[in-house]
């Protein structure tokens, strides 16, 4: 903050709470009397008059308390501009300091088990117990609390694997995030709406769902040409860069005719954020015996 | 009867008659009152539109299938209605109706333009009416109480410039040596609420109903809080005190307790108000200096709120009686006590420690409906109950007796929703916090919305009881209104009780 504001922001906040001070003195001041009488400012509005009394004695010295009270809090808190108040206290301070403590008072008992392999882990009832609150607090908004997933979010209770499976696939996924992205109309930005409704019936026919049989034959070839590149010539994806498996019936979005060319016309955006620094390694350790254990 | 003959030497452009009953007295001696009945009731009209929007999404998060699956009746797209057709529906037009009236009677002076005065009736009804079409057709900005797209947004200023007009030009023709205090809040929310809309809703347009906010980042949350507060400050607040410095000393009929008092109040109340915005965003990337200013700044409003709730309350000192036989005037200091209690609540909402337990829960909510409520609804129900008659040339409304039951259903309706804020508030805080012994959350989110249901279900019955009243209310008045044929009066003599 450069000088000039700092001045600024100390000028108005003083000013305005010695501002109250003096209208409170300056108005009692002029008072002539500390009792209640029947005299009035003489005006009269529509019939309303106005009594002349003081200022409520115990309301002047809750207001006077409240002034004084935060002057004293601009003594001890950054307040006035870059002043840092007495205390060096900042939120950021404060955050640090509550982040440390609890990483003390917790820090062990994740600790017990950051070292041991997750299969080993996954059969730890404790540290099971652990994960699964740990699942709760940070992963349940999106794949549910029963791990279930919904419409775009993974579930992850059914060994079908985007990005693989197995313990260290997880604890990658977990710390580091993973960026989903198809994009539109796959490779084939010239795909036309015919198109479109040939490679949909050909992906239906996967599961013996097309609509059109001649259009799904068609749509071998747009196949070939706009997804194969991602989800494998045999259509069965890629765990290596997280293109689903679309033989298998299972479905991140909709499976409808509808929900598949929605996806083909549109492409799909899914980002699943990075752990790694929001919890220890030791807390990411359990989380991923806890979602091992899900399907193992 | 100084100022009658005071008004009488006066000559203030008429340039047209409003009305039968207007037309049979000099016009010279009459005050615009076609304004203020089109306010008062409308006030009625949006009061039920607002609630009834309130009550239904309420219900939505009791029984979500209440969403009706449209895309135009879902909870994101009805919230921001119900909270525009209540503020700026319900309370914009008490407003516009009382101050029309106060500014009038307290200057004795007419409207300085007619013309002028029923465009600001006909402009803010069709920014109402387009709020109520395009919110629930998706159109918004995103920013709390501040969602109107940009076109929306330049007839609000238009309309406000105007009113801001009427209200100013009429203060500077009065015929009164001073300025009444409730004319310095009315024009100090005027003031402020045009400075804040214009500042908080720069903007880029990119089509003709999506704009991007001129500000980015941090800096466009403490503009939108700037304003977001500041809609409560000076819209909910400032406002709503001009109505209570009038309607209350009137319907008491006591002289106001402390004129010294109203002037620390008022300038103590509008130079804090608009710094308190930054509590909304405590420990987030609002730097901290900011957040301290916002911080001591709604500790320091606790007196200048206090202030306006003792005038108010000690103005009834020898007519205490009153409340036992006369609901109107208990509408009017029941909402103080509301007043004084959510003014008590904020700035302890805003001390940082306290506000890590309430941020983002219902407590917040229940804060705001206690206002709402307890202090803004029910102040400008008490003053209509006052005015309508008076408009009409009647003595009394059509039933006293509707106004009290009116009275409990409006009380009973607040506390239940208050009450099952406050208890799934501070639940919802502390679920959030509870750990594990392995420092995990004991309570995932969900956990707390499923805890929260029976409050829910509290809150909804709540609001359900209090807009029962409005219908009352609005029968009521139907019956009221009705009757002026047979009591065709004057306005002259109207304006003489």
């Amino acid at each position: 903050m450069s000088t000039f504001w700092s001045v600024w922001i100390s000028v108005i906040v003083l000013g305005t709470v010695f501002g109250c001070m003096w209208l409170l003195f300056a108005t009692r001041k002029s008072q002539t009397t500390d009792v209640e009488t029947d005299r009035t400012t003489g005006h009269s509005y529509d019939g309303i008059e106005e009594y002349d009394n003081p200022l409520p004695k115990w309301w002047f010295y809750l207001f006077l308390a409240t002034c004084i009270f935060s002057l004293g809090y601009l003594a001890l808190y950054p307040g006035l501009g870059s002043f840092k108040g007495l205390l060096g206290w900042t939120s950021h301070n404060q955050w640090e300091a509550e982040v440390a403590a609890a990483e003390e008072k917790y820090g062990e008992i994740y600790a017990q088990y950051g070292s041991t392999p997750v299969p080993e882990l996954a059969k730890n009832e404790d540290a099971l117990k652990i994960g699964q609150r740990l699942f709760a607090n940070n992963c349940a908004v999106c794949h549910g609390s029963a791990a279930r997933g919904q419409v775009g979010f993974p579930n992850l209770t059914d060994d079908d694997w985007l990005y693989g499976g197995a313990p260290d696939n997880i604890l990658h996924t977990l710390k580091n995030g993973r960026m989903g992205n198809m994009p539109a109309k796959g490779l084939m930005p010239s795909m036309t709406d015919q198109q479109v409704d040939q490679v949909v019936n050909y992906v239906l026919s996967f599961s013996g769902r097309e609509k059109d049989a001649e259009a799904a034959k068609a749509g071998e070839a747009v196949f070939a040409q706009a997804c194969a590149g991602c989800h494998g010539a045999d259509a069965k994806g890629n765990q290596g860069i997280g293109s689903p498996n679309l033989t298998d019936n299972t479905w991140l979005y909709g499976s409808t005719y509808d929900w598949i060319k929605e996806t083909v016309m549109n492409g799909r955006q899914n980002q699943m954020p990075a752990q790694q620094g929001r919890l220890t390694d030791d807390q990411i350790q359990i989380l991923a015996a806890y979602v091992y254990s899900l399907s193992n | 009867m100084q100022w009658f003959i005071h008004t009488c030497l006066r000559i203030i452009p008429h340039p047209k008659p409003i009305g039968k009953a207007m037309s049979t007295v000099n016009a010279n001696l009459t005050y615009n009152y076609k304004v203020v009945r089109q306010f008062a009731i409308m006030t009625v009209v949006w009061g039920i539109v607002g609630m009834s929007m309130g009550v239904l999404i309420a219900s939505q998060l009791v029984w979500p299938a209440m969403n009706l699956d449209f895309a135009w009746s879902h909870f994101g797209r009805l919230r921001p209605l119900h909270t525009n057709a209540v503020i700026y529906g319900f309370g914009g037009s008490a407003l516009f109706a009382t101050s029309y009236y106060v500014v009038q009677r307290t200057c004795q002076a007419r409207l300085i333009s007619d013309g002028l005065a029923s465009f600001t009736f006909w402009g803010w009804q069709a920014i109402l009416v387009s709020a109520a079409i395009t919110l629930p057709m998706g159109f918004t900005t995103s920013k709390e109480y501040a969602e109107l797209e940009w076109p929306i947004d330049i007839a609000i200023t238009i309309v406000w410039v105007a009113y801001a007009l009427v209200f100013f030009g009429t203060i500077m023709k009065r015929a009164t040596k001073h300025i009444y205090v409730a004319n310095w809040f009315y024009g100090a929310f005027i003031i402020t609420v045009a400075v804040l809309h214009v500042g908080n809703n720069l903007e880029l347009p990119a089509s003709a109903f999506k704009s991007y906010s001129a500000y980015a980042g941090v800096t466009d949350a403490m503009m939108q809080w700037w304003w977001g507060h500041n809609a409560v400050g000076f819209f909910l607040t400032a406002g709503f005190l001009g109505m209570m410095y009038y309607f209350v000393p009137k319907q008491a009929n006591r002289p106001v307790y402390s004129y010294r008092l109203s002037i620390v109040h008022f300038w103590a109340l509008i130079a804090t108000y608009v710094w308190a915005g930054g509590h909304h965003l405590h420990y987030s990337a609002l730097p901290d200096w900011a957040q301290t200013a916002g911080m001591i700044m709604s500790l320091i409003l606790l007196a200048p709120s206090w202030g306006g709730m003792i005038n108010g309350m000690m103005t009834l000192s020898g007519a205490w009686h009153k409340l036992r036989t006369d609901p109107i005037l208990r509408f009017l200091v029941v909402s103080l006590s509301f007043y004084g209690m959510s003014t008590f609540e904020g700035p302890m909402m805003a001390i940082k420690t306290v506000n890590a337990l309430s941020h983002n829960t219902d407590w917040t909510i229940g804060h705001v409906h206690s206002g709402a409520l307890g202090w803004v609804a029910m102040i400008s129900i008490g003053a209509m109950y006052h005015l309508i008659p008076r408009l009409w040339g009647m003595v009394e409304m059509y039933s006293i007796r509707l106004i009290n039951v009116h009275f409990w259903l409006a009380t009973v309706g607040t506390v239940l929703y208050i009450v099952a804020m406050w208890v799934n508030g501070i639940m919802q805080g502390l679920m959030w916090r509870a750990v594990n012994e392995d420092g995990t959350l004991t309570y995932s989110f969900v956990e707390s919305v499923e805890a929260s249901h029976a409050g829910y279900l509290v809150r909804m019955i709540g609001g359900a009881i209090f807009l029962s009243g409005m219908l009352l209310m609005a029968y009521n008045v139907y019956m009221t209104v009705r009757q002026k044929q047979a009591v065709a009066q004057d306005n002259a003599a109207a304006q003489a009780a």
